[in-house]
Formats: structure tokens, C-alpha cells, sequence
């Protein structure tokens, strides 16, 4: 086994176990540094498959931006930081781990007999074809990103701060 | 590389994220396992990208879309748990019943 194999299994494996950490850790701060260990390994992952641009916008948009948003919105919930015996709802767990079992063996059962013995052959880097194609044939759609991009963020204005027509009459 | 094990652990991201949805109590806790999904969603684009070798690389353009629209999505989702905070003062996603019947 080549070097490379055993850097793609070791971040696999890294991959499964911060994700496990994500949804079961019993503090809020620790999921989501969790959740940025995941996606820093996800990028890695793209590296690995040389799709560098990909893994930088994962890096700079989730890591840079998303995460600092998730920070702030368990900070300013007044989520409670540190242990939390009441972040799950433990009525729920067999369910949960039941129906996630069994999405989980479909999927892997499918895709393990669908793509028996694929292999990927990676190739260099591919950045100035990819922004050639976004900006020629997928011209449209870019834009149109950028829009629905605008909508959310004077929606997300909109709906968090405070009314001052009810604020002057003192309703809130 | 081999295909399998890396859509095996796809799968199990999408899974997770399925699972913390259904237990997590916290309504930013749920948005993170949301975001655990369309990670996997992520991984099964570029690893079908790289191995179909698409001339067109509509894996890769749709993966930028798929995060932009997620970034789109984290920004909505916490302004609507943060209006749900300040009118119940709580996060806990059972305790928003008002639609309930």
C-alpha cells in the first residue's frame, strides 16, 4: 500500500470520528469546533482528489464564515456553554440511531455493490479550466446564486433585528 | 484511490447528520447536522466528479453552488432561531409548538 492510500484511510477515519463527535458531544462550543475539524479533513479530502478549488472555498465559506455565524447564534441564543445533560432529547435516541442505522446500511450496501472495484484516477490541477466553464457555459446560474446570496442576506437583516414600530410602544 | 471507502463514509456523515437531527434538542445543533449532510452530499459530488472525469466538471460547479446556497441557509435558519429565542426565550426545538394541533 502506497503512502497516499494510508493518508486518504487515515482521514477517513478521521472524518467518521469528529463527525461522531458533532452529533453526540453534550457541549455546544465542542460540536461546532467538531463540526470545523470536519470540515477542515472534507477539504483535505478535495486536496486529495485535486480539486484545490473546491477545498479552498470549502475552508474559506464554512470555516471562515459559517462557523463564526454558529458561534455567534449559540452565543447570542444564550445556549448553555459546557456540559448540557439537556441537549438531547433522550426519548429520541433509539429512534434516531435506529432510522440512521438503517439509512446507513442501504446507502453503503448500494453504493459497495454499484461501484465494486471503481477506481479514481486523479489528475493535476484543474482551477483555470473550472473558472473558465463557471463563467461560460454555468454564467447563468452563478448570477442567479448571487441573488438568491442578496435575497438571504437583506432576509436575515430583516428578520433579526427588532421591530421599532413595537419597540416606540413599548411591546417589546 | 478506491471508490468505496470514501462513499461508505458519506453515507455515514449523511447518517450522522440524520441522527442528530432526530435527537438533538437545540435548534443550532439541528442547523449543524444540517450542515453535516450537505457536507456528505459534498464528498459523493467531487469523488463521482473526479472518477466520471467530466469534461464539463458539472461536479465541482455544483458542489460551489451547493455551499453557497448552504451559506444562504445558515444565515435564514439562525435569523429565524434567533426570532424564535426572543419572542419564547428558548432554543429547545420541542418547545416550539405553536403550529401543533
Amino acid at each position: 500500500m502506497e503512502i497516499f492510500e494510508i493518508v486518504t484511510y487515515f482521514v477517513l477515519l478521521l472524518l467518521i470520528t469528529t463527525a461522531v463527535r458533532v452529533v453526540t458531544t453534550s457541549n455546544v462550543i465542542h460540536a461546532a469546533i467538531s463540526l470545523v475539524f470536519t470540515l477542515a479533513l472534507t477539504s483535505v479530502l478535495f486536496l486529495l482528489l485535486s480539486t484545490e478549488f473546491v477545498a479552498l472555498v470549502l475552508v474559506l465559506v464554512y470555516i471562515g464564515a459559517v462557523i463564526v455565524l454558529f458561534l455567534f447564534g449559540i452565543m447570542i441564543t444564550r445556549a448553555p456553554l459546557g456540559k448540557n445533560a439537556e441537549l438531547d432529547n433522550d426519548k429520541n435516541k433509539k429512534l434516531g440511531a435506529a432510522i440512521a442505522g438503517s439509512i446507513f446500511f442501504l446507502f453503503s450496501y448500494i453504493l459497495v455493490n454499484g461501484f465494486d472495484g471503481e477506481v479514481v484516477i486523479t489528475s493535476g490541477s484543474s482551477t483555470e479550466l473550472l473558472g473558465e466553464i463557471l463563467l461560460s457555459r454555468f454564467v447563468f446560474p452563478f448570477e442567479l446564486v448571487s441573488f438568491i446570496l442578496l435575497a438571504a442576506l437583506i432576509g436575515g437583516i430583516t428578520l433579526a433585528r427588532k421591530d421599532e414600530a413595537l419597540i416606540d410602544e413599548d411591546q417589546v | 484511490m478506491i471508490v468505496q471507502p470514501v462513499l461508505v463514509v458519506a453515507a455515514a456523515l449523511f447518517s450522522l447528520g440524520i441522527y442528530g437531527i432526530l435527537v438533538r434538542r437545540n435548534a443550532v445543533m439541528v442547523l449543524l447536522s444540517i450542515e453535516l449532510i450537505l457536507n456528505s452530499v459534498n464528498i459523493n459530488f467531487i469523488m463521482f466528479d473526479t472518477m466520471l472525469a467530466d469534461a464539463m466538471m458539472q461536479g465541482q460547479i455544483f458542489t460551489i453552488f451547493i455551499i453557497t446556497i448552504a451559506a444562504a441557509e445558515v444565515g435564514i435558519g439562525l435569523a429565524i432561531v434567533l426570532m424564535l429565542f426572543r419572542n419564547r426565550q428558548t432554543a429547545n426545538i420541542n418547545e416550539f409548538d405553536l403550529m401543533k394541533w
